[in-house]
């Protein structure tokens, strides 16, 4: 999926101002992927706590089988390896809880696995360099959005009444959960004091260039021999639009698409279409069209699309 | 079309025609293609995590190639209408811009630098607030102290556990929460769960910082008015010296924490108060920065105070070691903060 062939909403395209004055377009985050890479990145650490905390449980019961359950009156040495694998298990689990976003967003891709699974990075809001420090904060303050009023909730849900501090850590969850949803760069509060955000990462790959094939460039066809060559005024009804909407069709290949397109520009430039060389007559009119809008181009003059008055 | 005719032969034409459709734009990226591909060969083998096996030459090249690429991309933009080629420019030149301006230090190395002078350097650059916390954790103390001086009630009202410490309690009784827990059982689990909650209030206090500092007071000021009223409770008993050997083992590593974690939200909320001449975003940014920095630090303070706390209290059974203990801490935090400055560092040293 390319930036061109699915342009994204409107409303989530940010530009960005690198330090060398260059301005690249960003995509926001969308909310349901942020909040997918969040579901994702939890799910990922529950695992690890389950299974962490498995492994000590195992330890402790192994002790207790050696010791033929009389853990409880034990004094001494077996005891403290139990008090051991306590303080082991609070230790593994703060760890756990703060090392695992630091690792990842400090690491060379900006992202957690559940980030990166969705295409999501964290980059700064200026433009400029992404600080550990920006790291740092705001995951902090994840600590307080997300870690404490899930804690504080989770001891109410063995109770049949919910006390004020339920309540009051329900309304403290939503307030940060629903944070995005107020402001336009959709920031959660760990963004905001940090100066990042999230952003798509998103690939593309360089395809062939397609004006320079045979069929392209000199406007024959290899299929027919056919020679397309069009002249001003029919290269005249077209703009930048229609080109890349052309290009578009071309790379997909699709042979129905291309026989509509074919007819479409025909009916438009009053040329009567022929069948089976679909292809070649596009890629010659692409590349024709092509040549006369960045010339104009070059000289300062652009056609928006086939409504604009141009050149 | 009237220029061909000019060379009169319609091979001359074609030949003319044939040169003209070979795009300027084509030819512009077909000189420049092996450079994107090397730049997408060094971008992705980093977004891999496999930067040894990048070659010196193919590190030294990156920041050349992101603004060979980008400058590609602005000529592109203005000369070339091949989507794809925009697309693919941009995609490139964003993820390079990902590397070369992202954070290039990794964890470990952040670590090193954290304690090499970041930590410390933080810690100065927030010492207003931190004078404002102070002054605060010491009013905190006198309320709580005078409150219950003047009505025992009070006690219960600040200090929020129950238990044997209450006002009225026999001196033996209190004597014996302070000595002879040397071999009482689950004290290092204890610790490990407490550090767990007064980590918790301390990034509390830091968090809640951008609600102007406003919660930041507060919860210094309450924290500290229960320990003034045990303070009290305490000094009444005529235990004063034992109990404040009892609390400095650790209290002194664990309240300088608790102070630098409010002077951090302090910091966070005096900024967006008052920005000065910066948008009060950006200067919330940059507070939250150098307090996340702080803070970090407040956390691995309070790992420390808990194991003071739970094993280091229950070896040492007697004042005077409990205050050597506690002081020496105390000067340690003092001078690594205040008197090491070995590099002002900041992550922008690369």
């Amino acid at each position: 999926m390319s930036a061109a062939t699915l342009p994204p909403r409107k409303d989530r395209r940010r530009t960005l101002v690198t330090p060398e004055g260059l301005a690249l377009p960003v995509t926001l985050a969308s909310r349901g992927s942020r909040f997918g890479a969040i579901a994702m990145d939890l799910l990922v650490l529950i695992l690890v706590i389950v299974v962490t905390t498995l492994v000590l449980a195992l330890g402790a019961a192994g002790l207790d089988t050696v010791l033929g359950g009389q853990i409880d009156q034990t004094k001494g040495g077996a005891r403290q390896v139990l008090e051991f694998l306590a303080v082991l298990w609070f230790a593994v689990m703060f760890l756990f809880r703060h090392g695992y976003f630091l690792y990842f967003e400090l690491g060379p891709r900006g992202a957690t696995p559940g980030k990166r699974a969705l295409g999501l990075r964290v980059a700064a809001r200026d433009g400029g360099q992404l600080r550990p420090e920006m790291i740092l904060a705001r995951n902090l303050v994840r600590d307080i959005e997300l870690f404490l009023p899930l804690t504080m909730l989770l001891g109410q849900f063995d109770q049949t009444e919910w006390d004020p501090v339920g309540w009051a850590a329900a309304g403290w969850f939503l307030l940060f959960a629903l944070f995005p949803v107020f402001n336009r760069d959709r920031l959660r509060a760990g963004d905001l004091i940090a100066g990042t955000w999230v952003i798509e990462a998103p690939r593309a790959s360089l395809a062939a260039a397609l004006s320079t094939g045979a069929s392209a460039a000199q406007g024959t066809s290899a299929a027919t021999g056919a020679e397309y060559r069009f002249g001003e005024a029919e290269l005249a009804v077209y703009g930048e639009y229609e080109l890349q909407t052309l290009e578009r069709v071309l790379r997909e290949d699709r042979p129905e698409a291309l026989a509509a397109v074919q007819e479409a520009i025909c009916r438009k430039i009053g040329w009567h279409p022929g069948a089976g060389d679909e292809r070649a007559f596009l890629e010659a009119y692409y590349t024709q069209l092509r040549a006369r809008l960045e010339t104009g181009m070059r000289l300062g003059k652009r056609k928006a699309d086939k409504h604009a008055a141009g050149s | 079309m009237a220029l061909f005719g000019l060379f009169g032969t319609r091979a001359q034409a074609q030949q003319a025609a044939i040169e003209a459709a070979a795009l300027r734009s084509d030819r512009f990226r077909q000189a420049r293609e092996p450079d994107w591909q090397r730049l997408d060969a060094i971008v992705t083998a980093m977004e891999k995590g496999r930067l040894r096996r990048l070659s010196d030459e193919d590190v030294l090249a990156l920041p050349v190639l992101y603004r060979t690429a980008a400058s590609s991309l602005s000529v592109a933009r203005e000369t070339s209408l091949d989507a794809n080629t925009l697309a693919y420019l941009e995609a490139l030149v964003r993820r390079a811009w990902f590397q070369v301006y992202g954070p290039r230090l990794g964890l470990w190395g952040w670590l090193r630098q954290f304690f090499g002078g970041g930590w410390s350097a933080a810690v100065r650059g927030i010492w207003p607030e931190l004078l404002v916390a102070l002054a605060l954790m010491v009013a905190g103390t006198l309320v709580g102290w005078l409150l219950v001086a003047s009505d025992p009630d009070w006690y219960h009202a600040l200090v929020p556990f129950a238990d044997e410490r209450m006002p009225g309690a026999r001196a033996e009784v209190l004597r014996g929460t302070i000595y002879g827990n040397t071999g009482q059982d689950g004290m290092s689990v204890f610790a490990a769960s407490l550090f767990s909650n007064n980590a918790g209030v301390a990034i509390l206090c830091f968090a809640l910082g951008f609600a102007f500092g406003v919660p930041p007071l507060l919860l210094l000021v309450h924290n500290t008015a229960g320990l003034g009223a045990m303070l009290w409770l305490f000094f009444e008993a005529g235990l004063g010296w034992d109990f404040v050997g009892w609390l400095a083992i650790h209290g002194t590593t664990e309240l300088l924490a608790i102070l630098l974690a409010g002077g951090a939200g302090l910091h966070v909320g005096r900024s967006m108060a008052f920005p000065g001449n910066r948008a009060v975003l950006v200067a919330a940014a940059e507070a939250g920065e150098r307090a996340a920095v702080v803070m970090a630090g407040v956390v691995l303070m309070m790992v420390v105070a808990a194991i003071l706390e739970g094993f280091g209290r229950q070896l040492i059974d007697h004042a005077a070691g409990r205050y050597g203990v506690g002081g020496t801490m105390l000067a340690f935090w003092l001078a690594y903060f205040f008197l090491f400055r070995r590099r002002a560092g900041n992550g922008s040293a690369a």
